[in-house]
Formats: structure tokens, sequence, C-alpha cells
């Protein structure tokens, strides 16, 4: 018997991962099915429940990651969509569109729809308070999805092959769509988080994921205190082990066991259109028995 | 018994850092199990002269004897380094820190070199710091360079006794160095785990299965750092490598007498 089956490391509860990504056979990587394979294994041995992944294209090979084309863009999509049929379980689809070909990026939206995408990704096409977002995001808004945006924590210069945004640029386009809700990506990815919980603190349609490989002690602190546990959502990103970590920290910095509920899943659960995710809605009993290490 | 050779006292220029006293160290160690730690001052990775926070390090430790090893920072182009080695050696350093590019060195001048000799010669390991932040995230006035794969190739060739332990290395620059050795001179460098990836991406698991386990220790940069991600990583490992043992600190004086 494997250890896989043995209790989750991150404790017991529903626990939805907003920002995984996932490889397919077009990547140009030979190991694409292997490092999908691990992201399922770590996900079983953590107890993620569900995770919430995009394709961004063919992650380079024959388009760029962030500058995505649009045939990229669709076979990425495409893959995702069959990645979730095939597990129905435990995966859902964010779509993926870069936005400087809008009607393209709508259709995707309105075809991923049917086939059952639940959110949608914007990487580093565009920068995010461009006016060519607007439409992309009121369609977001319209079906209910939230918009997963990567971020840049405080954007001070470009920075080659990526039109980065920050926080300061997402709260502006979060202001335009107070309907929309907006997920700040991985606030460990590297920058100044500091910097983004500032821009973002007083927008209540934005919220932190905390992924990323970036493991700062005191930026889960400033986190809550910036826009407490009711605005957070937990990820891993591609370092699932940092997402553990953090887990495992807010437990030790003596987050309540409601709060990293609210972080585990019962913020995701509101923030995704009802029905949307596997399991957490008819959960919300479940999470009681996770371990909390003392302070 | 773990013990975290990567972790320090003391503030850190240009962010906020919770917390970085010995009390709390020592309190953290307890809750996550960990027996003991090697200790730094972080501070003294950009002070002209390190002395100061050496005796900083000494007097703060020393309630946590035993537990918090004092590893105090030498600059070996500062006038009466040697006599100073010795000091430090007197007063139970347990290793020896040294930031070439925090301090603005060429880390393959002769001075590194006559560093690395030393403490070959002293039987006390010599750390190195690959970076303390991202790249991404890295201050305007932090102009320091991430330590060279070249540089530490250079320092672990410096001297056939010298033990070499590098932390916050990530997998490409452990495997230029590794692959660019000897196996003699392998045998005598350690990599601490702070900085290695888990899944997806594995290469934690990779290392482990191509350089072996044996050839790294436990480090986290705490208070830099989350205490809980190196852990975290082990136990992630696949099925097949979880039981690798990393190598055991407490033998890195003893690995000289091999050789």
């Amino acid at each position: 018997m494997g250890s896989e089956l043995a209790a989750p490391l991150a404790g017991a509860g529903p626990l939805v991962d907003v920002h995984a990504h996932f490889l397919h056979r077009a990547c140009g990587r030979a190991d694409w099915e292997v490092r999908n394979q691990a992201r399922f294994r770590a996900g079983t041995r953590i107890g993620i429940s569900v995770h919430v992944a995009s394709m961004l294209g063919t992650f380079g090979f024959t388009s760029p990651t962030y500058f995505p084309s649009p045939p990229d863009v669709t076979l990425g999509n495409t893959e995702m969509l069959a990645l979730q049929e095939r597990e129905p379980a435990r995966v859902r689809s964010y779509v993926t569109v870069n936005p400087n070909y809008a009607t393209h990026a709508l259709e995707e939206m309105a075809r991923c729809a049917e086939r059952g995408a639940v959110g949608l990704k914007l990487a580093a096409s565009r920068r995010a308070d461009d006016p060519l977002l607007d439409p992309i995001a009121a369609e977001a808004g319209r079906r209910g999805w939230p918009i997963l945006h990567h971020i840049w924590q405080h954007r001070t210069r470009e920075w080659p092959a990526q039109e980065i945004s920050d926080g300061a640029d997402l709260g502006r386009l979060a202001r335009r769509h107070p309907e929309v809700t907006f997920i700040l990506a991985h606030i460990g990815g590297g920058g100044d988080y500091r910097h983004t919980f500032a821009a973002v603190e007083d927008i209540a349609n934005i919220y932190l994921d905390l992924s990323g490989s970036g493991v700062d002690r005191g930026m889960l602190d400033d986190a809550i205190r910036a826009v407490s546990v009711e605005r957070l959502l937990w990820g891993s990103d591609i370092t699932m082990e940092t997402g553990l970590a953090k887990l495992r920290a807010l437990a030790a910095a003596g987050v309540t066991p409601e709060g990293i509920a609210h972080i585990r899943w019962r913020n995701a659960a509101r923030v995704f259109p009802p029905g949307a995710l596997p399991g957490p809605r008819g959960a919300l009993a479940a999470d009681t028995a996770m371990a909390v290490e003392p302070r | 018994m773990t013990t975290d050779v990567n972790t320090f006292i003391g503030g850190f220029p240009f962010r906020h850092v919770p917390h970085p006293e010995a009390d709390s160290l020592a309190r953290v160690l307890e809750r996550e199990g960990i027996a003991a730690a090697w200790v730094g001052h972080l501070p003294s990775a950009y002070y002209r002269d390190p002395n100061a926070g050496n005796d900083a390090l000494f007097t703060t430790l020393a309630p946590h004897r035993g537990v918090l090893h004092p590893v105090p920072a030498l600059r070996p182009d500062w006038p009466h380094w040697e006599q100073t080695l010795r000091e430090l050696l007197e007063r139970e350093a347990i290793a020896i820190r040294a930031y070439p590019p925090q301090w603005g060195m060429d880390p393959h001048a002769s001075p590194m070199m006559e560093l690395a000799s030393a403490c070959g010669t002293l039987n006390v390991p010599l750390l190195l710091t690959v970076r303390f932040e991202d790249l991404r995230q890295r201050h305007w006035m932090d102009a320091a360079s991430d330590l060279s794969g070249a540089a530490i190739r250079a320092i672990v060739r410096a001297d056939d006794r010298v033990r070499v332990v590098v932390t916050c290395a990530g997998r490409a620059l452990i495997e230029e160095v590794h692959w660019g050795l000897t196996r003699q001179e392998q045998s005598r460098l350690w990599w601490d785990i702070s900085w290695i990836w888990g899944p997806p991406e594995e290469e934690l698991a990779h290392l482990f299965g191509t350089i072996g386990a044996q050839r790294f220790v436990f480090g986290s940069a705490w208070p830099l750092r989350l205490v809980q991600t190196p852990r975290a990583n082990l136990e992630l490992l696949p099925h097949d490598l979880r039981d690798a043992q990393l190598a055991d600190v407490a033998t890195l004086r003893d690995v000289i007498a091999q050789h």
C-alpha cells in the first residue's frame, strides 16, 4: 500500500488549489505526462480536493508562454478541458485567452463554457488595466467566472517575455468591473508583495492567491493584515512544497481553524460559480478535523 | 536528529523580517522538531567588518548552547584574518561563513582560496550563500550577484581538505558544480535543500536520484524563509525516495579523515 493513502499532509478537510497548471503533449516536453502525474501524486499526498488549472498555450514551444498565439490558446484550452473530462472528480479548468485577439478570446470563452470551464486565466499578454481587457472582464462577469490574473508583485520596470502587471494595474481593472471577482496570482511569485497588499487592500473584489516559490517569513502575516482570511485563496502554482509549507505556517502563526478553512476552500467555493467545484460546497463539516499546530 | 544548517539571527537590510531573535529561533526549532541549528548573524553579510557581528552572535547564542551553534563570518581580505579564524574556533564556531558577493570580493581571488585552505587545515566547514532573495524581488541597492558556480568550484578545488556547504542554490547551479568536479572534490561539498523545487517539477527528487541524498543537508534560510519548507519538500518526495537520508552534519568534521 503506498503512503499516498495515508492521512493528507495538509490535514483533513477540503483543499482547493486555485492556481495549478498541467502540461500536454504539444508543450515540447517529453516528460509532460510525468509532470502531470507528479502533480496528482503530490496533490493526493497533500490532500488537494480539486486542482483548478490552466494550460498556457504550448508553454513556449510554438508561441511564447505569456503571448500565446490564438491556435495555441485554443489547443491549450482544448487539452485542459480534455483533462477535466478525464478527471472530473479532481480537475477544473480556467480558459486562457490572449486579450490582443479580443474576438478569439470571447469565442474561446463561449466554446470552453460549453465544455465546463469555471474561470478565466489572464497571463501577461497585455497590461491588466488596458481597455482591451474590458469586454473580456465583462464577459467573465456575465458568466460568474473569477479571473485569475498573473501578477508581478510591484512592477518597477519591464521584464522580458511578459507584459507584466502589478497590484495597482489589476486594481484599476477591478474598480472598473466591481461585479467581477479577480484572483491576484501568486503573492509568492516574486517582487514586492507588500506593494501589492497596499495596492489592493481596499478593493473588495480582488482576492489573493498564496502560491509561488517565495516563502518569505512575514508574507502571510502581512497578507492577512491587509485583506483578512476572507480574501485569501490557497494555491500551489509550480512549487507544491511551498504551498504545503504555507498551509502549515498559517497554523503555526495562530490562524484559527475557521480562518484556515476560509483559505483552504470556503473562499474558493464562494468565488467560483455555484456547483463549479466538485466537493467543497457539500463538505462544510469536514474541515473541522484538520490538525492545527500550537503556536 | 535534524540540524538546520542555514539559519540566522538579526535583521535584513532590505525588508522587515519578523522576530529574527535567538529565542524565537529556539522556540521554532522545538515546535518543528528540529534538534539544532547552525546560526549566522545576518547583518554581518553586509558589514564591511563582520567582527562586531560575530561578537553579537556569540553573546546572543550563549544561553542556547548545544542547540544554536554559532557560524561566524570571516573576511579573508581583512588584516589579521588568520588570527581571527583561530579565535573564532576557540570560541566554538561550528563552521565559518563567507559572503564574497556581498563584500565586493572576487570569489576567485587568492583571499578566498586562502580561507578555504585554512578551513581545510583547521578542520572546519566553510559555509557559502548563493543568494538571500530571489532576483525578482531584490532591492535595487542589493547589487550583489548570486554566487556563481565557477566560484564554488574554485573554492572546493582550492584545497583537498576543505569541506564546503553551499546554501540557497537551485538545481541548475548544483548540477553545474557537481558534474564539474572530480569525485574527490564532490565528496567535500554539500548543498542545503532550502531553495530546491519539489513537485511537480520534482527537482529535489531528480537531484537525489542523480547526485544522491548524501550530498544534501537540511536547511531553511530562517528567518528570511519559512522553516516549514524543507520538511514539506522531503515529505513530498516520490515514494521510492521517501526514505532517502540526508547527510548527517555531525559527520562533516570527520570527512577529512577519509581523504
